[in-house]
This record gives structure tokens, sequence and C-alpha cells, in this order.
């Protein structure tokens, strides 16, 4: 019984109640992912499993039990960022700060739905072979991700520029 | 807010009004208005790197040995007695410390209200914190559990029983009108203003609108949810705590508690968010009686829920304006009266009326607003606390005439600007709200829209677009103290107990602190939210750059006396005053002849000294005693409604600011967006929905109360006219509060543009547009 988490493994906590939010906080002091609402609302909570977005604070810490977790720690930290989060920084896609970790997370595996050719509410064409990433899709995408300081336009801008980067 | 505080207060803004402005603060420009570095730059935010790598740490982050956890229980009745309590089940329940209600919480005082005399009085609230079994709102916090892990605190909370004696209660907003009390003072404003005979001449005005527009109560939704570490340390307290209040709530909570000023230490480094909403409440006092019980560390993190019960947001008002207008269209009446909560034990007015007396000129006024004294959770101050909705009714009220006289809003609006204060008549510092109209117009396209409401098609959708004045006052608190330490290797660490939640205090002070000491930005670090550093105000009233400014220009100057002295009568600089001299490029240097030099370095190094510090308050904040110091912005938006579902998309939104001097484009252009996008929640989807039979808050959730989400908020365009306000530090003026404000306005003016459908009650929702 264990969860792998940003490349170690982590025993299932005896408390079935914990949440995978509080394991990590808590349990983890990976403070890094963020707790908005614990109602799953807000998106502040955001983390990947198996690589998909995952709202930790619906999913129980048993519920990722022999599944791979990253959290923003594990996504790139000091002088090894993830290209997300150097263009968060980049084009002021935060304020407090907040909201960011879980924004960046999200986008992480957004990009990677869009690539897959996952389409959204907003995707017109349902056929076409490959997505374009519109200003709009990624509005649509990232609307799970409430920020309140209002970031939303440099979080857009952010996501946009670097998957046009990793398009090129 | 007393008659004697409106004599005080008008006399002084009298005898200031005969001072020489030279005298005061301001009276000469900032230098630094003309020299400037680093201010002004694109900076990226210091504690970017921090952020993004989830490595900031927030007030419920902080590791601890023996930590414990709380969970709260909230009244479910609104106004009554406990007259049954029984804690026994959660007591003995797995891993409970304690239970902790009004029979066991230790006898505290209460927090003396928020006030402007008393800068340390920040309670938001007079009601006894858990003292005794009276209920005056529903949500108040009745008992804490404390247990080992936060599992096991919130079961156990769940297992208390409590039986309640109901009292009727006050809930209603109509029933509550005929015992509206008028206060005398609205903040540092008169109330009730009377010039000339309004009414008279709104009757007599050829033309003329009057309205009643009806705002609702809003919640300040930080994404960070309300949370404190509280550690006792022997008789001493250390508390992490997400606040906007750092120093102020230090000094409140040794009161409280009967401690020395130096036993309560409190920090918070990083703000989730604030909004007006990160105050002292009852959760901070809670945590810390409990954690004393406790003997113990503990950690309270309110639930989101918990967060509308117990903190107070923006209260609803019901607001009437009147315009009456000349042939010409100049005002002939101005009248703005109306309606809001504040409870008897709240200390927070919504003062929708202050920016009505400073925006237009008009031949007479009516200027006056009641509160209305209900039970429920105290309300506060959020972003823009007045303007924000003030502004609706009175952009709204301009746009119904200036369709009604066929006229365009805009220049309706500019053939009423006022030359000076329409109220006191002192001077404006500096004003360009004309120049901020014709910029966001050009760039915007006004001249595109079509005045006729209605007849822009597109399929299902309307199309329109509106336009609105947005205005907040301009503040510097007295209070500000700064630490600059200067260091032999040529680097100088600013300090003070600051906060910071997002707004790029500590890069843009960086910035600021480069020009001023003449040094490199990298050469520039800055401590911050931590009340033992030298003590800064709260961050409020969009104040707190400005007055952090005024600190370090105040330290600059004791600092270049400090350095004279050092320098003793061995250096170029020997036999200077300080008057005469500047900080300039890594060292001190003669106004009137550069040559006379000395570095930095070279002046510590022959003292033999490792560093040298200087503390200074900044001066009185008298400048806005003698100016009406106000920015101003113009708000303009296309939308679209669709003529099936109602439904509002806005498409296009730009602000154009006269805010003084921008100090960073980058960190500021966020901010603005911030406000504009607070604003469009404002207007289209933001209402804290109190259930009028029992004063409970329906959604109380993020899932219930709606914010805007990515696909809500178009790109933003956002531009300043950037002229600097020769009376204020660095000619500059906050900027935190005022791009919420004529956002909604200019919302609900392109909706009537599209539709022809006149909402006068927000949020516009689409119910009300079908
Ligand atoms: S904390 Fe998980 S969605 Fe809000
Ligand atoms: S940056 Fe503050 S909530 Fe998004």
């Amino acid at each position: 019984m264990a969860i792998r988490i940003n490349g170690s493994d982590v025993a299932v906590p005896d408390d079935a109640r914990v949440s995978l939010l509080d394991l990590l906080r808590e349990g983890l002091h990976l403070t890094g992912t963020k707790v908005g609402c614990n109602q799953g609302a807000c998106g502040a909570c955001t983390v990947l499993i198996d690589g998909q977005r995952v709202l930790s604070c619906l999913t129980l810490a048993a519920q990722a039990d022999g599944r791979s977790v990253t959290t923003i720690e594990g996504l790139g930290s000091g002088s090894d960022l993830h290209p997300l989060q150097v263009a968060f920084i980049e084009h002021d896609g935060f304020q407090c700060g907040y909201c960011t970790p879980g924004q960046i997370c999200a986008a992480a595996a957004m990009l990677r739905e869009v690539e897959a050719g996952i389409p959204s509410y907003v995707t017109a064409d349902l056929a076409a072979e490959r997505l374009t990433l519109s200003r709009e899709e990624v509005r649509e995408r990232m609307s799970g991700n409430l920020c309140r300081c209002g970031a939303h336009n440099g979080i857009v801008e952010a996501i946009l520029r670097v998957a046009a980067e990793h398009a090129a | 807010m007393s008659k004697t505080q409106n004599a005080i207060i008008s006399s002084v803004r009298t005898v200031m009004g005969w001072v020489p402005a030279q005298w005061l603060p301001g009276g000469t420009p900032d230098p630094l208005i003309e020299r400037r570095a680093a201010i002004g730059r694109q900076a990226s935010r210091l504690d970017g790197p921090l952020k993004v790598a989830g490595e900031a740490r927030f007030a419920a982050e902080v590791a601890m040995d023996r930590l414990c956890y709380a969970a709260l229980v909230h009244s479910p009745v609104t106004r009554g007695r406990i007259t049954r309590l029984d804690t026994g089940a959660a007591e003995t329940a797995p891993g409970v410390i304690l239970v902790m209600t009004h029979r066991t919480m230790p006898r505290i005082g209460t927090l003396p209200l928020i006030g402007i005399t008393d800068l340390s009085a920040v309670g938001n609230s007079s009601i006894p914190i858990m003292l005794d079994a009276e209920i005056r709102y529903n949500g108040q916090v009745v008992a804490a559990v404390v247990a080992e892990t936060q599992e096991q605190a919130d079961h156990a909370a769940s297992l208390i029983e409590i039986d309640y004696a109901i009292d009727a209660a006050r809930t209603r907003f109509q029933d509550a009108r005929p015992d509206a009390r008028t206060p005398a003072s609205l903040l540092m404003d008169k109330n009730h203003v009377s010039i000339g005979n309004a009414e008279r001449e709104l009757k007599r005005a050829p033309h003329r609108v009057d309205n009643m527009y009806r705002t609702p109560a809003q919640n300040h939704n930080a994404i960070e949810l309300h949370a404190v570490t509280a550690a006792w340390e022997g008789d001493s307290l250390v508390l992490h705590d997400a606040t906007q209040m750092i120093a102020p709530s230090a000094a409140a909570l040794a009161k409280l508690f009967g401690l020395k000023r130096e036993q309560v230490r409190v920090l918070s480094p990083f703000v989730g968010g604030g909004f007006g909403g990160k105050g002292l409440w009852d959760h901070q006092i809670v945590a810390i009686a409990a954690a004393r019980l406790a003997g113990r560390p503990l950690r309270l993190m309110l639930s989101r829920e918990g967060v509308y019960r117990m903190i107070g947001g923006r209260s609803p008002s019901e607001q009437r304006v009147a315009i009456g207008a000349d042939a010409e269209g100049r005002f002939t009446a101005l009248l703005h009266t109306g309606y809001s909560v504040m409870p008897p034990y709240g200390a927070c007015p919504e003062p929708y009326t202050l920016g009505t007396r400073a925006l237009y000129g008009a031949r007479s006024f009516e200027i006056m607003q009641r509160h209305l004294d209900l039970d429920i959770v105290p309300n506060t101050f959020m972003r823009a606390p007045g303007e924000a909705i003030g502004s609706f009714a009175v952009e709204s009220a301009i746009d119904e005439l200036a369709h009604a006289m066929g006229v365009d809003p805009i220049a309706l609006r500019l053939r009423n600007l006022p030359e000076r204060h329409p109220i006191s008549g002192a001077p404006f510092s500096q004003h360009a709200l004309g120049q901020a109209y014709a910029e966001g117009a050009k760039r915007f396209g006004w001249d595109r829209r079509h005045a006729e409401p209605g007849t822009v098609r597109e399929g299902e959708w309307r199309i329109g677009m509106g336009c609105a004045t947005g205005s907040f006052p301009y503040a510097r608190m007295p209070g500000a103290n700064v630490r600059i330490t200067l260091r032999g290797d040529g680097t100088a660490v600013i300090a003070c107990s600051a906060q910071e939640m997002g707004m790029g205090t500590a890069t843009v002070q960086a910035q600021h602190a480069a020009d001023r000491l003449g040094l490199p930005l990298e050469a520039i670090s800055v401590e911050l939210g931590d009340s033992a550093l030298p003590a800064a105000p709260m961050a409020g009233g969009s104040s707190q750059t400005a007055s952090i400014a005024g600190a370090i220009a105040a330290a600059a100057t004791k600092l270049a006396g400090e350095l004279l002295r050092l320098a003793g009568n061995d250096s170029p600089i020997a036999g200077l005053r300080a008057g005469e001299v500047q900080l300039v490029e890594e060292g001190i240097a003669s106004i009137a002849d550069p040559t006379r030099r000395e570095s930095y370095r070279s002046i510590l190094a022959r003292a033999a000294r490792e560093a040298i510090a200087v503390t200074a308050a900044g001066s009185a904040p008298l400048e806005f005693l003698k100016f009406a110091m106000h920015s101003s912005s113009a708000i303009f938006c296309e939308l679209r409604v669709s003529a099936v579902t109602g439904e509002v998309r806005v498409d296009r939104l730009l602000g154009s600011f006269d805010c003084g001097t921008i100090l960073n484009p980058k960190t500021a252009a966020s901010q603005f967006r911030g406000g504009m996008i607070m604003g469009l929640g404002l207007a289209l989807m933001e209402e804290t929905l109190f259930d009028e039979r029992s004063g409970r808050i329906m959604n109380p959730s993020l899932a219930d109360y709606h914010i805007p989400a990515h696909l809500d908020v178009p790109e933003i365009d956002v531009i300043w006219t950037g002229i600097p306000d020769p009376r204020s530090p660095l000619g500059a003026r906050g900027i935190g509060e005022i791009g919420i404000t004529g956002v909604a306005a200019a919302v609900a003016n392109a909706v009537f543009n599209a539709t022809g459908k006149r909402i006068r009650d927000l949020p516009i929702t689409l119910d009300k547009l079908l």
C-alpha cells in the first residue's frame, strides 16, 4: 500500500477519512498544493495523478493508492522551474499567488488533453484532426480554476506562450 | 464617527486651507518624480519564483511540533440564547483534546472597533466573543473543538448538541427602514451634504432622472481561507495569520489578552488575497484562547462556509439618485441618498455617496446615507467600499439622463467636470479625467457605438457598448515606519511590517528604494510581514504604497544626515548639510557640485562600520486635507446579450486610468485588471443570498456564490495618463481599489445599449433580461 508522490513512496494513512489534499499538506508538509474550498469548487488543490488533473480535496488519499501523484513541488522548483512556472512569472499570471500552483498543475495537464485531441465545450470542429489552442479554448478549459485576484489575462497569456513554444 | 469628529476634521481642513502649500508634505514635488531609473520599469515580482513553485508559506502552512487542530461550531439560529449545551460525546471522541464553549472560554474584553482615531483599533464587531450564551447573528461561533487531527476535530464538532431559545430577529432590509439611523459622519466626511435646494431645482429642471438602484450583499472570497497558526511560548504569543493588518492586530491582541506589545508577534509574509476581508475577526481570538487552554500550538482554518458565516462582506444597498440638468446639460441638482446595513455592533459603514461628492459639479446637492440595523454578521469593507456600488448608481443615472437628452454620455460627463472639489472647494492636486476619457474613447472605438439601443444584432446576439466613470480617493496613513539598513557591501535592506497580499508591495518598494538611495535594484532587499519590524499601518484604502513610500523618503533623508556625520571632516562632502546633498550612484553627493561625492562603501569602510541603520516615520499625511486628491478612470465595455437566453457575454473591457505616476507597469496593470474583473462579478453574478425569513446565508460556497471564471473574463485593455501627482510621494496615488469602480455601470449601460433594457438591480442575471 503506497502512493508515489513526486517520485517517493508514501504510506497510505490509517485514517480512511484523510483526503489526498490533507495528506499532502498536513501529513507531508507539501503545502504547495492549496485549499480554497475543500469541496471541489475552486481548483486550488489541483494535482496530477498519473498525469491527469485531479482535485485533491475530493480524492481520498486511499484512492491514490498505487498511483503516481505530482504536485507543484514535483513539477519544478528553485533553478529548475517548469516552462509554465517561468511563463507565469514573465506574464504576471498571479498576484497573491494562492491559486497559482493549482492553475499551473491544471495547465500542464490541460495542454496534454489538447494534444490528445480531447474537445471542449467551445471546440467548434469536433471532427478536426488537430485542435488549435485558441484563447477561447484555454479560457474554457481553465475555468475550473478560480482566481480572485483577477490574474486571468496573465494566466491565459502564459499558457498560450508555453503552448506556442512547445509547438515550435 | 461623531459630530465632534466632524467639527475637528472640518476645522483642521479650514486651517490647512490657510497654510501655504510649500509648508506641507508634498508642498514641493518629490524630486524622484523627475529622476527615476527603477521606478516605472516592468520588473517581475520579486516573490514570483517562490509563488510559482509553491514555496511561499501562507499562514496555515507553518510546520510546528505538537500542533493540534481546531474546528468551529456556528449558530444555526439568528437571535436567541443557548439553553442546553452537551459536549460530552465530543469530549470523549477519539483524539479530542478539549472543547471550548462560553463556559470555558478565558474571560477577555472586547476589541475596540475600527476607527480613524486609534490605529490599533481593528475590531469588526463589539459582540463578546464566546463569552456568554447570547446569539446575535446566524453563524456566530458557539464552540470550538481541539483535536490531534483535523478529521478528528471536524467529526467531534458534529457531536456537540445545542438547544436554543429563539427570539425574534430583524432580518428584512425593508422592515428595518423605519428605524434607520442617520450617522453624523462617514469615515472622514460629514454625512449630510445639503447645498442649495436640490429637490426644488430637480422639479424645475428641464431634464431630469430620478430612480432607485439596488445592490446586493457580497463576500470577498479570497481564495485562501482565513487561517491562523497560534503558538504560546510561555506568556508570549506567536501568531501566523492571514491578515492585512499585521502591526495593528498585534497591538490589539496584546491589549485583549493583557500582554505587553513585545509579547505578541504576528507574522504574515504572504496573504492569499484580502480585499478587505482579512482583518481581525472572532476566529483568531478563539484560536489563541484555545491554544492557551490546550497548552499546544494550534491551527485553525475556517471552512469556506465558515468564512461566509463569520466574516462579514459588503452591505446591500438601496440608493436613490436623481439628477436635474439645464438645457445645455449642466447639472442643476444632484441627489444621492439611500440605505445600507450597519448593525450597531459593527464598525464599517458602506460609504456609497463619497464618490458623488467629488466627481461632478452641480448647482445644488442633497446627499445623505442612512444605516439599517439588522441581526447579521457585521459587514465590513470590501474592495472600494462605497465607490464600487455608489458609482453603479450615479453612473447609470448619468447614462439615463444622456439617453433622455439625446446627448453622448461622455460629452455629458465632461460638461460637468468641476474645476475644484464641488463640495469643499479645495483645489485638485492633479485631475485629468477628461484626458482619460479622450484616450480611452479613441482606443476603444467609442465612435462606432450606435446611440439608439437595440440596433446592433448578430444572430441571436444583441450587441452594445457602454461607459462609466470610476473614482477613488487618495489616502496616506499616519504611523508608517521604515528601517533602512545600508551595508558596507553596498546593499540595503528595507524593513517594515507591511503586508503582501498580491499587490506587489515588496517589488515596487524595492524599485522605489533603489531610486531613492541611488542603488541598483539587485542591491535592495525588502522584509515585510512581521510585527517585529518597524510598524506599518494596515493595508486598506489603497494607501499602503504611498504610506510606505513616504516613510522610505523620510528614512532616506535621515540616512543622508547619518552618512554626513559618519563621513566626518576627511570627506569630499565634509561641511555639507542634509538639505544640500542627494543620494545618487551608490553614494552621497552635493546637489550644487556633483563632483563632491563619496560612495557608501567608502564612508562605511573609513568609519569601520559593517552597516548603518535608520528608522523613520513618514510625515503626517496633511496633503489630502488641503488638496482634493482623487484618482479617476473611464471604463468602456462592449458585450453581447442573447435574445434567446438573456445570457450576457462581455467581449471587450477597457480601463483608462488617471492615478498619478505608475510605479511598475506590469504589476499595476494586474492590479487594475484584478479590480475590473471583480467589477464584472459585481455587475453580472455576485450576490450573497440571505434568507430574509431566517437571516441565514443560503449560498455559502464557491459553487453557489459565483465569481468570474476564466471564460467570463475577456482580454482587458488598460491604459493610463501617468501624470504625476505633485502632492504625493513619487507622484503616485493608490491603485488597488479604483479598478472595480465604474465597471458595473459600464456593463449596465452597455446592456441598455444592446437591449434597451435598463437594469437598476445588481447583479444583471439573465432572468432580468428575458
Ligand atoms: S480546495 Fe479543492 S477544489 Fe477548492
Ligand atoms: S493570484 Fe490570488 S487568487 Fe489567483
